[in-house]
């Protein structure tokens, strides 16, 4: 026995990975090119299925049909991968630099909301931001929203929802690119002169405050302008004070990578989400996996739908295969600078 | 901040402007973090608050009074207990299942070098990549196509399928990390005092790798005990607890969803601050 291995190399490695690999090609990729077919697919569940070269006008009928959910979708999608970058990154920061003995709870508190079920959290969502619950109430009590205000049913509780959901996601890597951070290069950065961010910190924050109050304004259905200004203003002033050149020539760099990484790991999930459109949104926040779902479940049109499902993934692996080569260069560069 | 006081300081010490500065620096961050904390535990607070809940008809999102009685009566509902043990059951056997799939792939992929290797890391790699929605969607298609009709049952058995499935990639990813900081020097020192490569793996590498093995597990038991999406295609008439939930949230979610939800939470945090006191205690 020993001699047979020690001969036959190969065998241990095949043997160890055969079990797993075979149950990845069998139940993930064999059904995936089944879906492709099924994407050929023509007939219906009663009369069965035929397949055929010729039904390939499913794919522009589908994407015909749903372009304007397909674009809402990755609107809301990227929206949501923003929203949690901007919440992220600062509390990242914070644990990663100021934890102190505190960043292991820190850490556990920010996943903490994954040992409950994720469908409970949404609902609980749908409790705290009903039109008359425990925020948009008392606000409407002293009249600072007017009655009809109301939040669930539009795009921004499907955005808010999506953003919550995946905000752990988003927060982790950040926080290991940021713990790689050698805080030495931030000192040496600051020895060196690097003093507060100007006057690019002014500018950035006018832009980032500006058009995230805009944004607010446009929800809220008053002044985008005046919101913008507002913001705008605040921004500056905060970016021109408490951005350092150290962060955003040392530190935001170093860290791209987990920025890229949680971007990735948020946009995916969220652009394949149905449950925070059916359950915070209404009947014109529907996402692509909304239309996918009930084709598949409650209407069995399986070709369309397969069809449908196709573009998605093709849209989702163009997007990893640029941030493989972005973060396949990042990698290189890196290396090439140790070297 | 050990940086400003090392650092050459343009600006004397004790200005007020630099106080200032250091105080809502300081401040600032600790604001922030406390939100941010706040905003990701609210709902779980609101779902451990409604479970003392006694609303009247059937829907449970306005507060109305405390009450003990669902905690006492947990799996009252119809199916809500059956549901609970599905899903229980095959967090259980997917993650058992799974980790032993994705362990041995581990080990193979850390320590040999082979022909093909690169597809195997990226067929572990893109299940990770996947939206949810398109692996369920596609083993639905792949069990209405085998014979047609009758159509492969779904049911407890392609419920478990998917879920081995995708807690796989989970699995490798997490004892890989394990195993790429391995001290390799102890497996060489027991070779050469005659320990041989089965008895060099259990008493040296298997208790090392450990830690990784349960982590990949502990991550395994949660990604399948919690899954919606992907059992919403495979299950079929099968109900488990996330599509009992997702059933009743039209009609009204029974208070008792909460009360089992809150312990499934309790259990979670219990056990992860029991290992984190053991591991110190173990190291102090």
């Amino acid at each position: 026995m020993g001699t047979f291995l020690k001969h036959h190399r190969w065998i241990t490695p095949l043997a160890l990975l055969a079990p797993g690999l075979l149950w990845l090609l069998v139940f993930y990729l064999y059904p995936a090119l089944q879906m492709f077919m099924a994407s050929f697919w023509s007939g219906s569940l009663a009369t069965g299925f035929t397949f055929s070269l010729s039904n390939w006008t499913n794919y522009p009928d589908a994407v015909s049909t749903y372009a304007p959910i397909y674009l809402r979708s990755v609107l809301y999608a990227g929206a949501a991968t923003v929203t949690t970058f901007l919440i992220a990154y600062p509390l990242a920061y914070t644990i990663a630099f100021k934890g102190g003995r505190f960043k292991n709870l820190l850490l556990f508190l920010v996943v903490a909301p994954f040992f409950t079920s994720f469908l409970l959290r949404t609902v609980s969502w749908k409790i705290i931001l009903s039109d008359s619950g425990p925020v948009l109430g008392p606000l409407k009590a002293i009249g600072i929203l007017p009655q009809q205000f109301h939040v669930l049913a539009s795009p921004m509780a499907v955005i808010a929802g999506i953003t919550y959901a995946f905000l752990p996601f988003m927060t982790l890597p950040i926080y290991v690119a940021l713990e790689k951070v050698d805080f030495r290069l931030v000192e040496a950065a600051k020895d060196l002169y690097a003093g507060p961010w100007r006057p690019g910190g002014a500018i950035v924050g006018a832009i980032v405050g500006g058009v995230l109050m805009a944004v607010l304004g446009f929800v809220f259905n008053t002044s985008p302008l005046a919101f913008a200004i507002v913001g705008a203003v605040v921004g500056a002033v905060l970016f021109h004070f408490r951005v350092s050149e150290s962060f955003v020539r040392v530190t935001f760099p170093l860290s791209i990578s987990g920025v890229f990484a949680g971007g990735l790991l948020t946009f995916i999930p969220a652009i394949g989400d149905y449950v925070n459109a059916e359950l915070l949104g209404g009947p014109n926040t529907s996402m692509i996996g909304n239309v996918i779902q009930a084709k598949f479940l409650t209407e069995n049109d399986y070709p369309s739908a397969s069809a449908l499902s196709f573009v998605m993934m093709f849209g989702v692996l163009i997007v990893v295969a640029i941030y493989a080569k972005i973060l396949g260069t990042e990698e290189l560069s890196a290396a090439a600078a140790r070297a | 901040m050990t940086a400003v006081a090392l650092a050459p300081s343009a600006r004397p010490k004790g200005s007020v402007a630099n106080r200032i500065d250091r105080v809502f620096d300081r401040w600032s961050m600790i604001v922030y973090t406390l939100l941010a904390v706040i905003y990701l535990l609210l709902p779980v607070a609101v779902i451990i608050l409604f479970s003392f809940n006694d609303p009247p008809g059937k829907t449970n999102v306005v507060w109305h009074g405390f009450t003990l009685k669902y905690w006492l009566n947990p799996f009252g509902p119809d199916g809500l207990g059956s549901a609970v043990v599905l899903s229980i059951t095959i967090a259980i056997l997917s993650t058992l299942i799974a980790t032993v799939l994705g362990t041995l792939m581990a080990l193979a992929l850390e320590r040999y070098q082979f022909r093909g290797k690169s597809f195997a890391n990226s067929l572990i790699f893109i299940p990770m990549a996947t939206p949810e929605i398109i692996m369920g969607a596609s083993l639905l298609t792949m069990f209405v196509s085998i014979g047609q009709p009758p159509f492969f049952p779904l049911n407890f058995v392609t419920i478990l399928i998917a879920h081995i499935m995708f807690n796989i990639s989970y699995v490798v990813v997490t004892v890989r990390a394990r195993l790429a900081g391995f001290p390799r020097h102890l497996e060489e020192a027991a070779m050469d005092l005659f320990a041989n490569e089965w008895q060099t793996f259990w008493r040296v590498t298997f208790p090392l790798i450990l830690p990784g093995i349960v982590a990949a597990a502990l991550l395994a038991f949660s990604l399948s005990i919690d899954d919606f999406v992907i059992t919403n295609f495979t299950s079929g008439m099968s109900v488990t607890f996330p599509m009992y939930i997702y059933g009743a949230a039209r009609i009204g979610i029974p208070v008792q969803v909460n009360v089992i939800g809150t312990s499934i939470f309790l259990i979670a945090v219990g056990s992860v601050a029991l290992t984190t006191l053991a591991g110190r205690r173990k190291r102090g």
